[in-house]
């Protein structure tokens, strides 16, 4: 029997779950998906916690719920791999062989490792929304909260889904609004970019956006550190801003298990090859999503455009023939723009994001770089999707190349 | 697609003034640029360049945290040896392309 073996269950995992089982004859492969803990988040979920739009409830299921019959699924932490004797150790002493490996462990914050961020004031006047826990904390907070400076900072870049702090802010500025208190909130945006995101048209209509709605924008600002006491954070070359709610996206690295298996780049994360998502090191060692580390977002869309690549190519390499899908980049973000309205953005390692539609030229329903009430309902049906059609492997209307059918060069 | 001459060579730059072909770069254009950046290079500056290009050739991501890993200097010296924006201008100087802290 040889085996197949799935570090982590989350999106990526669960979707090659599904789609190997239905390929491999049960008889020939065993495949096993291991994974520390029993509950899924739909992580996008967790901008809408703080403001009330989303409960807890909304966004978590039983992980078993999505995996299929066949699969072996084993809740246990992982110690370390070891590539070299295609073995994975867990903390409790039992060890896993495999003929293949995919690594799908995704990313964490990793708050304690920038000086008084993770201090007295963490989940207090300091918040995170990409922890269930910091954006329920959050929203404990929003409820009585009277106003002052609120500051959204990214601590470094790469960070997961790159456009929620710039949501985050969006919907902020739509909240207090609603509230009648859009007067005594100033909101201010510090990124370490030179501008609101990455790719110069996406950056310039989303750096109008933030004008629009008195949203200030400070760029170049690497975050040294965050003084509790006087409640400032402080950049690397000593500018200060002060704040009294902080709302941080603490920077990202991967699982330490990478780090202990000897797998890991400077930022935790697994090198492996942008198209073949072969790992640099081991041939029969594959990675999937924010594990790696691929040039493009970290995010949803990327892993499920990424696993249609990684079905195909761990077909050609168990049958012995050249890999024969290339991952180009894909990436695909629904931007909630506050008050019912979004924006879409749809690019690739090599085209960044340009107007158009989507994902029918000429007819949409979606449109791309402009905001519409479509797009915004496109983002809401999407937690049903995600639940029901894409962890499960099945077929979506949307390629996972991109095209540049339906897109304008200006 | 722009040109710039430093140190007699013509070089291929992009508009934002970044090299295009990381092999055109020698040390006596990298002071040059330096120059034009008000920087004044010294060793560690060089041993500094050098890391960025090795690390830029391997593909890999260059970011400031990963600055207090490479074992030359840590992010606030960083900071004091290319002041303002120490990874743009770091790099400019180094002749590889700006650091995308990719989407």
């Amino acid at each position: 029997m040889k085996k197949l073996l799935i570090l982590g269950a989350g999106t990526g995992g669960t979707i090659m779950a599904n789609k190997m089982r239905k390929d491999l004859p049960r008889e020939e492969w065993d495949i096993t998906i291991i994974d520390q803990f029993k509950t899924h988040y739909y992580q996008p979920g967790f901008l809408f916690i703080p403001f009330g739009y989303y409960k807890e409830a909304d966004v978590i299921k039983p992980k078993n719920n999505f995996i299929p019959v066949g699969v072996n699924l084993l809740y246990g932490e992982i110690d370390k791999i070891d590539g070299k004797h295609n073995k994975v150790l867990l903390k409790d002493g039992e060890v896993m062989n495999y003929d293949i490996l995919i690594i799908a462990t995704g990313t964490r914050i990793a708050p304690e490792e920038t000086p008084g961020l993770k201090g007295e004031l963490w989940h207090k006047n300091i918040f995170d929304f990409y922890t269930i826990e910091g954006s329920k904390a959050l929203a404990n907070f929003f409820k009585t909260w009277e106003g002052g400076e609120l500051v959204v900072n990214i601590a470094d870049m790469p960070i997961k889904c790159p456009v929620a702090p710039l949501e985050f802010s969006f919907f902020a500025d739509a909240f207090f609004l609603e509230r009648g208190m859009r007067d005594k909130v100033n909101i201010t945006y510090v990124t370490p970019l030179s501008g609101a995101f990455t790719k110069p048209r996406a950056s310039k209509m989303l750096g109008n956006l933030l004008a629009e709605k008195n949203i200030k924008l400070v760029t170049d600002f690497f975050l040294g550190e965050v003084d509790n006491e006087s409640k400032k954070i402080i950049d690397f070359g000593g500018q200060e801003i002060p704040f009294d709610c902080l709302v941080s996206i603490p920077i990202h690295t991967g699982d330490p298990m990478i780090e202990r298996s000897g797998l890991a780049d400077d930022l935790g994360f697994v090198p492996a090859d942008k198209n073949t998502l072969q790992s640099n090191k081991f041939k029969n060692v594959f990675v999937l999503g924010d594990a790696g580390n691929f040039p493009t977002s970290k995010a949803g869309s990327v892993v499920h455009f990424q696993a249609d690549t990684l079905h195909e190519n761990l077909m050609c390499y168990i049958e012995n023939r050249p890999f024969t899908s290339s991952f180009d980049g894909h990436s695909n973000c629904y931007i909630e723009t506050g008050h019912g309205k979004g924006a879409l953005i749809d690019f690739n390692y090599d085209t960044e994001p340009l107007p158009g539609s989507f994902p029918f030229p000429g007819l949409g329903p979606f449109g791309l770089l402009k905001e519409s009430r479509m797009n915004h309902y496109g983002k809401l049906m999407f937690r049903w999707i995600y639940w029901h059609i894409l962890l499960k492997g099945k077929e979506m209307p949307i390629d996972s190349q991109m095209t540049m059918a339906g897109k304008k060069m200006e | 697609m722009a040109q710039k001459t430093y140190a007699g060579v013509t070089i291929d730059v992009n508009d934002e003034g970044y090299f295009t072909d990381p092999s055109q770069w020698t040390k006596e254009i990298a002071a040059e640029i330096a120059k034009e950046e008000g920087v004044e290079l010294t060793d560690k500056h060089f041993e500094m360049l050098e890391y960025l290009r090795n690390k830029q050739a391997a593909g890999e991501q260059l970011t400031i945290r990963g600055i207090n890993k490479s074992g030359i200097v840590d992010v606030k010296t960083f900071y004091q040896m290319f002041p303002g924006a120490p990874l743009k201008k770091s790099t400019k100087i180094a002749g590889i392309p700006k650091p995308t802290s990719c989407v």
